[in-house]
C-alpha cells in the first residue's frame, strides 16, 4: 500500500516540471557549494554569472537562463550534479567542475551525452584534455602543469636552487602541478631527490618534516588551504628553515594574512599561477571593475575560480553570439566556433583552444614580498604568454613520458 | 495479493517516467534501499547497528572495477559472469569478517568497531594505488552488456535493481524463518540463554554479517554500474551515514522499512536543491530528517502503516505492525 502511495506522489511530482521553452538557451553551473571549498566555489559561480551579465543576459534575442548546482568536491557528486543538471533541467551547457577528479569524472560523463556542451571550470588534472579527451569537452584554461610554466626555470637560474624535495597532496592536481614544476627544472639540471605525498585534509605532518633531507636547498610545496597552513606551521616550529616554491592555490593571500610563524619563510617564495588578484594590467583592472560592481558582496578581487569559470562562460556566449543561438544538430556550429574562438582574456593574453580543446593561456610566476606595513602580499617576477598543454615540447616525446603519477616524472 | 498490487504499479513505473525519473530517482532508490536493507536486517534481528555496510558494498563495487572494464588502467578485466559472483563472494566474506571482528560487541560498542572498521577501509582506498587507485578511483566503469544491450540502459538497469530489491526481500524474509535466523534472533533476545542451551553464538553472529554482506554487495554491484565510477568517496563517511538515515527515516520494524526511507532520501537528496536557496539546502535536508526522526520514531513505514490502520476501523487503536506481508 504504502508503495502505492510513493508510486502516486512521485507521479504527482512528475507532472510538476514544465519543459522550458525552445528559445532559452540553459546553461548549468557547477561548483562546489559545500564543505571547505565552499567560499570559493561561489567566486566560481559568481565568475560564470558575470559572464552571462556582461551580455545583458541574452544573445540574440535568445535568453540564457543559468542554473546552479552544487558537488562537494567529489567526483561522484559532479557526476550526480550533471546527470540532474541534463535530464532534469534540461540545460545545453555545463559550465564546471572546480576539481581536478571531478574534471576526469566529467570528462567522461560528457561521452555518454554527446547532445551537451562541456566547458570546464577550474579544474587542471593534465589527462582530462590530454589523453583520451571528449568531443564535447572544453578547456578554456590551462592545466596544473601550464600554472606551473615558468616557475621551475626561475627556481634554479634566478634563486640558484639545484636541490628541491616536493611536498603535495596525494592526487590528480598535484601531480599535475608537480610535473609541471619538474619538467623545466629537471631539464635546467636540477634535482629532486625525495617526494612525500599527503593525504588530503592530513593533521600531522611531523613524519614528513622530519624525512626532509638536510642537503635540499628548497621545498616545493603543493598543498591547498588548511593543508598549507598546517604543514608551514609544523615545519617552522620543528626548525625547518628551507625556503618554499609554492604550488598555485599554496601561496594564496589568506595565508599570506594568516599569523602562522612560518611567514618568515614565505618572504621572497616563488610561485606559479594563471591568475594574480591585484595584477596590474589594464585589461585585470577592467574585469575587477566589472566583477566588484556585479557583486559588491564578492571577493575584494576575483579569485582564480571566477576568473576561470568568468573564461568558460564567456566562451561560451561568445560562441552563442557568433552562430546565432543555434544549436542544432548536436551544438555542429556551436562547437566549431567554439574550436576557433580566439578572446582577449582578463590577464591581457590571447585565449584559443590548442587541438585537444585545450586552452593556451598566460602563466605568472610571483614572490612573496613584505609590504612596508609589514604584512605579506604576491608579486609578479615574470609573465610568460602563449603557454601550450606541451610546455612546448614534441607532442610525441611528451606523450611518450607517460601519464603523471606519484612517481612520473622523476629525476632523483 | 498485496505483493501483486505493489509489484504491478512497480513494473509499470518505466511506462509513464522519464528517464530521469526513472533512473536517478527510482532507480537510486532502490539501490539505496538494498543497501539500506543490509542494515536494517542485521538492526532488527541481530539487534546491532552495523556502520561497515557501505565498506562491504564498497568491496563489491571495487572487485567489479578492478576486473571489469574502466578507463584509469588499473586490474585486470574478467568477463562479468566472473566477477559478478566474485564481488558477491568478497562482499559476503567481508561481511564475515566484520562480523568475527565485532560478535563480542553490543549497542555503542559494536557502532564504534564497525565504524572503525568503515573508517579504516576508506583511508586504505584513499591510499592504495595498486587496488584502489588511491584518490581518483575508477572511472569508466561500463556495465556488461547482454545480446548487445548494456546493462545500464535505464530500463534495464531499472528492471535489475528492482528485481534484485524484490530477491533481496523474499530472502530477508526466508532467511528469518530459517533454523538459523530463528538462532540470530534467539542470539538477539537472549544470547545467555542461547549459550545455555548449548548453542555457540559466534555461527549466527557471523551468519548474520555474512548475509547482510551479501546484501549489501548485490547494492554494490547495482551502484558501481549505476555510478560508473567508485572512489573512496563512495565508502567514506557521506555513504556511511546515508546508509543510517535511510535505514532510520524508513523504520527498522519491516524490512521494506528500507526502500520507503530510500525514497524520501533520494526525492530530498535531489530536489531540496530547487526548494531553497542553492546555498542552503543542506540544512533543509537536516530540518526535514529531523522532523521525521520526531514525528515517525519508528520510521515512516511504521508511520503509515498507523495511519493505515486508524483510517480502516477509526475507532480501534492503531495496532503494532504485525501484519506483514
Amino acid at each position: 500500500m504504502n508503495k502505492l502511495k510513493l508510486a502516486a506522489s512521485a507521479l504527482a511530482l512528475c507532472a510538476m516540471s514544465v519543459p522550458a521553452s525552445a528559445e532559452d538557451v540553459k546553461v548549468g553551473v557547477i561548483s562546489i557549494l559545500e564543505g571547505a571549498f565552499a567560499a570559493l566555489g561561489q567566486d566560481g559561480i559568481r565568475g560564470a554569472e558575470l559572464a552571462v551579465l556582461e551580455t545583458g543576459g541574452e544573445v540574440d534575442g535568445n535568453k540564457i537562463e543559468v542554473i546552479t548546482m552544487s558537488s562537494d568536491a567529489s567526483p561522484d557528486s559532479a557526476v550526480n550534479a550533471a546527470r540532474k543538471l541534463i535530464e532534469q533541467d534540461g540545460v545545453d551547457i555545463i559550465v564546471g567542475p572546480l576539481s581536478g577528479s571531478e574534471g576526469l569524472a566529467l570528462r567522461d560523463l560528457s561521452k555518454s551525452y554527446p547532445g551537451v556542451t562541456f566547458l570546464n571550470g577550474s579544474s587542471a588534472a593534465q589527462d582530462t584534455t590530454l589523453r583520451d579527451g571528449s568531443d564535447n569537452f572544453y578547456r578554456f584554461g590551462g592545466d596544473g602543469a601550464q600554472w606551473m610554466v615558468g616557475v621551475g626555470d626561475y627556481a634554479f637560474n634566478d634563486m640558484g636552487y639545484k636541490s628541491v624535495a616536493i611536498v603535495a597532496e596525494d592526487y590528480s592536481f598535484p601531480y599535475t602541478q608537480v610535473l609541471g614544476f619538474m619538467t623545466e627544472f629537471c631539464e635546467a639540471g636540477g634535482k629532486v631527490p625525495e617526494k612525500f605525498w599527503t593525504p588530503i585534509g592530513n593533521k600531522d605532518y611531523s613524519s614528513v618534516v622530519y624525512s626532509i633531507p638536510q642537503d635540499v636547498d628548497a621545498l616545493f610545496v603543493a598543498l591547498g588551504g588548511a593543508d598549507a597552513v598546517n604543514f608551514l606551521t609544523q615545519y617552522s616550529q620543528a626548525g625547518g628553515d628551507k625556503p618554499i616554491i609554492g604550488g598555485s592555490i599554496t601561496i594564496d593571500q589568506s595565508i599570506l594574512d594568516s599569523k602562522g610563524p612560518f611567514k618568515k619563510l614565505l618572504v621572497g617564495a616563488p610561485a606559479g599561477t594563471p591568475t594574480v588578484s591585484d595584477y596590474d594590467g589594464d585589461e585585470w583592472k577592467a574585469f575587477t571593475a566589472s566583477y566588484t560592481e556585479a557583486f559588491p558582496d564578492g571577493f575584494s578581487a576575483p579569485s582564480i575560480f571566477a576568473h576561470h569559470y568568468y573564461m568558460s562562460a564567456k566562451a561560451a556566449v561568445m560562441a552563442l553570439d557568433e552562430v546565432d543561438g543555434d544549436l542544432s544538430d548536436n551544438h555542429a556550429a556551436f562547437r566549431a566556433a567554439l574550436n576557433d574562438l580566439t578572446f582577449t582574456t582578463p590577464t591581457g593574453g590571447t585565449m584559443r583552444l590548442d587541438k585537444n580543446r585545450n586552452g593556451i593561456i598566460d602563466n605568472f610566476v610571483t614572490e612573496v614580498y613584505e609590504r612596508e606595513d609589514g604584512t605579506l602580499g604576491n608579486r609578479v617576477v615574470k609573465v610568460v604568454r602563449d603557454v601550450d598543454q606541451l610546455l612546448g615540447q614534441d607532442e610525441e616525446a611528451f606523450l611518450a613520458s607517460g601519464a603523471v603519477s606519484r612517481d612520473n616524472p622523476s629525476c632523483p | 495479493m498485496k505483493q501483486a498490487l505493489i509489484l504491478i504499479p512497480l513494473l509499470a513505473l518505466p511506462l509513464v517516467l522519464n528517464d530521469f525519473w526513472l533512473t536517478q530517482v527510482a532507480t537510486r532508490s532502490l539501490i539505496l534501499g538494498v543497501m539500506a536493507l543490509s542494515l536494517s536486517f542485521l538492526a532488527t534481528y541481530l539487534g546491532v547497528v552495523s556502520f561497515a555496510q557501505a565498506t562491504m558494498a564498497g568491496i563489491a563495487g571495487y572487485t567489479i572495477a578492478y576486473f571489469g572494464p574502466n578507463t584509469v588502467g588499473v586490474g585486470t578485466p574478467l568477463p562479468f559472469w566472473v566477477t559478478i559472483p566474485m564481488a558477491l563472494i568478497f562482499a559476503t566474506l567481508s561481511g564475515a569478517l566484520v562480523g568475527l571482528i565485532a560478535r563480542r560487541s553490543r549497542g555503542i560498542y559494536a557502532i564504534m568497531i564497525t565504524l572503525a572498521i568503515g573508517v579504516a577501509f576508506f583511508y586504505f582506498t584513499r591510499q592504495n594505488y595498486t587496488l584502489f587507485n588511491g584518490w581518483t578511483g575508477f572511472s569508466g566503469v561500463r556495465a556488461p552488456e547482454v545480446a548487445g544491450v548494456s546493462l545500464r540502459n535505464p530500463l534495464l538497469l531499472y528492471l535489475l535493481s528492482l528485481s534484485t530489491a524484490g530477491i533481496a526481500l523474499a530472502l530477508v524474509s526466508g532467511f528469518v524463518r530459517s533454523p538459523l535466523g530463528l538462532t540470530i534472533q534467539a542470539v538477539r533476545d537472549a544470547p545467555g540463554r542461547v549459550l545455555a542451551l548449548g548453542i555457540s553464538v559466534t555461527t549466527p553472529i557471523v551468519a548474520a554479517f555474512a548475509f547482510s554482506g551479501l546484501l549489501a554487495g548485490a547494492g554494490g554491484i547495482l551502484n558501481v554500474w549505476y555510478q560508473e565510477r567508485i572512489s573512496s568517496f563512495s565508502v567514506g563517511l557521506g555513504p556511511i551515514i546515508d546508509i543510517l538515515i535511510i535505514s532510520v527515516i524508513g523504520g527498522l520494524r519491516h524490512p521494506g522499512g528500507a526502500f520507503v526511507g530510500a525514497v524520501v532520501f533520494v526525492l530530498l537528496d535531489t530536489f531540496a536543491v530547487d526548494l531553497i536557496d542553492r546555498e542552503r539546502f543542506n540544512t533543509l535536508i537536516g530540518v526535514v530528517l529531523l522532523l521525521i526522526v520526531i514525528v515517525a520514531p519508528g520510521g515512516l513505514q511504521q508511520l503509515a502503516q498507523d495511519w493505515a490502520a486508524r483510517l480502516r476501523s477509526p475507532q480501534a487503536k492503531p495496532k503494532q505492525a504485525s501484519e506483514h506481508s
